[in-house]
Order: C-alpha cells, then structure tokens, then sequence
C-alpha cells in the first residue's frame, strides 16, 4: 500500500553517503536499494517519514522532517498551535492513542 | 520509575519463574509460555486506553533461559504487550532481555517520541552494569525502534554495536539462528487483514463513545415541536438518521480500515467520504418516501454523514504504518475546512428543517 504522492520529505546527499548500509536495515518500507557501492531511492511515495534513516545515518546524508503521521496528532497540534502530537502520556487518556 | 535494579522480592512476578545471579544482582527469570492473564491482558489492550496505558513492565534487566555472558540481549519498551510478545518467542533461546523504560508505550510509537531512544538506552545500559554481565558488546534492538535511537552514538559512548533485529519479535529466533541477517520480509512492516482487524476497536470505540451526542442531537431535530419537545415525532422520525448514524460510524472507523485497499484513492479522507456517500445515497434511496417533504432534512443527511464516515477514516493514519506525516498534514487541509463546512450547512439545515415542519417555511 502506498501514500499520497510528491509529499515526501525525504532527502538523500549521495556525495556524504560512504555506503555503509545502515538505511537498509532501518527502513521499514523498503525505500533504499545498494547502487553502486552507495544507496539509491526506489520509490520516495514509500517513506513514511519515520526518521529511522536520518536517526542513523553516521555521515547525515539523509534528512527527513519526521514526525507521525497520524491524523489525531496533527489535529491535536494544529488545536493546540504547536506541533503535531500523540500526547499519549499527557492529560487525557481518551485519545486514540498509541499504545 | 526507578533507575535502580530489581528489588528482590520473596514472590516473583507471576510471568517469572525464578531468579538468576548476576555480576550486577539478582534478575528475574521470565516465563516465556504464555497464560491466560497474557492472552486476556492482550485483547485488553485493544479494547480499554486506560488498560493499555497502565500494562506496564518494570525496566531494567531480565534473564531468558540460562543466559551466559556469551548470550545475546534483545532490547524492548515497558510496555507489557511489548513485553510478553517477545518473550513468547524465546523457548529454548538463552537471552538477556534489556527493558527501556519508555513510558509504558510500545517501542515504534516510543521511539518517534524518543523515550524508546539513544538517551534511555546509555542510561539504562549503565543502570543495570550490562558491561559487567556480558562479555561481548552487542546488542540486538528492534528495527521498528531505529528512529529514536543513533545506533553509531551508542557505539561511540558505550562501546555497544547496535544490531537492529526484525519488525516482529515472531522473527527474532530466526534472526538469531541466521547469525543476526534479517530477510527483506523480517524488515517490512506489514499491515494485512488480521492487523488491521485487530486495531480497529481502537478507533471504532471511541467514535462510538460520541454517539449518544448525536442521539440527542436527532432527538432535539425530530422532536422540537411548537408545543415543546415531544417523544413521538422524535422518535417517528429520528430512527432512520439514529441507524445510519451508527452505519456511518461503523463504516468510517471499521469497514474503510478493514477494506483499506479495496477502497478507492490513497487519501483516508476521500475514501471515507465515498464509503460514506454510498452509505448515505442509498439510505436516502430507501426513505425518499419519507424525506421527500423535507428537502433539509435531505441536504442535511448528505452532508453530515459521509463527512463523519470521512473523518473517522481520516483518523485511521494513526492506526497504519505506512502513513506520513507531510501527507496527513495535506490532507487536513483540505479536509478540516470542508468538515468545518459541512457542520456549518448541517446546523443551518437542521434550524431550516425545524421551521419547515412547523410550517414556518
């Protein structure tokens, strides 16, 4: 199943990237393959924005604005005038909420 | 809660079947058989926010089997379910369990928050002496906890290499057996008809909750009479909207998550906007004897209900694990305006509607 397209912030500097492989094995959806001793993008409308890449890139050749993609959380920020969130520790137990 | 080590108690906790010493202490030993307080604590979760956000596991370190100083440690969240379902796949694996203490919150959803993430885990390696009660200086985390952690900060300040294993802990005995290589299966998140199924309490309860809201809200437009508020023409007339409230809610928070990609489109709004305006175009169909005398009542009906359908939907993102967020945010703007709007023509439709029976209009 896949996402909206041409929303994806993802963002790979293939000059910083030393091919050590970590992206492989964070992403969950698949978004990189080995090219070339480096990395190559199969399909950006894939990612999930989740970060795991950018978390674990040593040379930061990835960026991402990541975040949840959750309609709750987003509502929840744009109520709240700051950035989306789950807020599943906070106050109210009665959101739908991760768990 | 604490940082400190387990406190020896004289009754173990009733998932462990004993305790194992330790350079660092004395640890408890976890069952990895399931009983029935897991399998109940389990439908639990995806029933009760209250239960869920409370099943919680003590963080620190735990033995699996017989471990030895050789003997992998597989890291995990203080979310209970987190908790047992890796445990459940231990039988005959001799394993250090490493709890983080996320909060109590599972470890995808801790580490997008960063609790499940590199600050907790340097602490808690440290909490618990892991340098002295394994000899090697590896440990295995879950894939689907990467975001929250810097796998090369953890090495350079620990001296721990990070290995992340599979998405789901049913895969770590193979991932182990293969020498720590995962298949690009163990690496994908999956989200089937038994996922979805299972999830779907968590937005369908909720909705629910809100609906005897909408109850009054018919009974108040079918019952407003000139002479008050009256039970018969309330209930005469409000049943069929009460039904296809409830057909919409179920269709928003159940049918759509369920037939996700059947569906059409890829945005969560539009599918249940459709979803709901098949719903309401044929409940109106069925009752256009009944409605015709009212258009209001009609324009009100097509504008409510397939946006509710569309809303609750819409909140499924939270639920999957292949939404982002930049797309989210895209379609709420475009969707909360029209949801706004279509609030705004059901009011007036209802005012209108109230007048027209009375014979004002």
């Amino acid at each position: 199943m896949k996402y909206l397209e041409d929303v994806v912030t993802l963002r790979y500097q293939a000059e910083a990237c030393t091919g050590c492989g970590r992206c492989l094995e964070v992403c969950p959806r698949g978004v990189f393959v080995r090219s070339n001793g480096k990395v190559a993008l199969t399909d950006p409308a894939l990612c999930m924005e989740c970060g795991a890449c950018m978390s674990n890139c040593p040379e930061g050749a990835l960026t991402v604005r990541a975040g949840v993609g959750c309609a709750a959380a987003v509502l929840n920020g744009l109520l709240r005038g700051g950035e989306p969130s789950c807020d599943c520790s906070g106050d109210s137990g009665s959101s739908n909420c991760c768990g | 809660m604490s940082d400190v080590l387990w406190v020896p108690k004289k009754t173990a906790p009733p998932w462990a079947d004993g305790f194992q010493e330790t350079p660092a202490g004395r640890i408890p030993r976890v069952a990895v058989a399931w009983g029935k307080a897991e399998q109940r604590g389990r439908r639990l979760c995806r029933w009760s926010n209250a239960f869920r956000m409370s099943y919680t596991v003590d963080p620190g370190l735990y033995a699996a089997g017989n471990p030895s100083p050789e003997s992998p440690v597989l890291v995990t969240a203080n979310y209970k379910l987190s908790f047992d379902l890796l445990r459940r796949e231990l039988p005959g694996i001799d394993a250090w369990i490493l709890v983080l203490d996320t909060k109590g919150i599972n470890v995808w959803c801790a580490a997008g928050k960063g609790t499940f993430g590199t600050g907790e885990l340097l602490r808690r390696l440290q909490s618990v002496k892991l340098a002295e009660v394994v000899s090697h200086r590896r440990l295995v985390l879950p894939q689907l906890g990467a975001p929250g952690v810097q796998a090369h900060v953890v090495k350079q300040e620990s001296g721990f290499a990070v290995d992340y294993g599979p998405v789901r802990a049913e895969d770590l005995p193979a991932y182990l057996r293969a020498g720590r290589k995962a298949t690009p299966e163990m690496r994908a998140v999956r989200f089937g008809w038994k996922d979805r199924l299972e999830l779907t309490p968590m937005e369908l309860l909720p909705a629910l909750r809100r609906y005897p809201w909408l109850l009054l809200g018919l009974f108040l437009l079918f019952g407003l009479q000139p002479q008050g508020i009256l039970f018969r023409p309330a209930l005469a007339g409000g049943w069929s909207f009460a039904l296809l409230g409830l057909a919409a809610i179920l269709t928003g928070s159940f049918l759509v998550p369920l037939f996700l990609p059947c569906v059409p489109f890829r945005s969560f709004a539009l599918k249940g906007w459709l979803a709901g305006a098949v719903l309401t175009g044929a409940f109106l169909a069925l009752r256009w004897g009944a409605l015709s005398g009212n258009l209001f009542l009609v324009v009100l009906a097509a504008a409510f209900f397939p946006a509710a359908s569309s809303y609750l939907a819409l909140m499924f993102t939270g639920t999957t694990v292949y939404t982002g967020l930049s797309g989210v945010q895209k379609e709420m703007r475009f969707a909360l305006p029209l949801y706004i709007a279509a609030l705004a023509v059901t009011a007036a439709c209802a005012v209108l509607a109230v007048l027209r029976y009375w014979g004002l209009l």
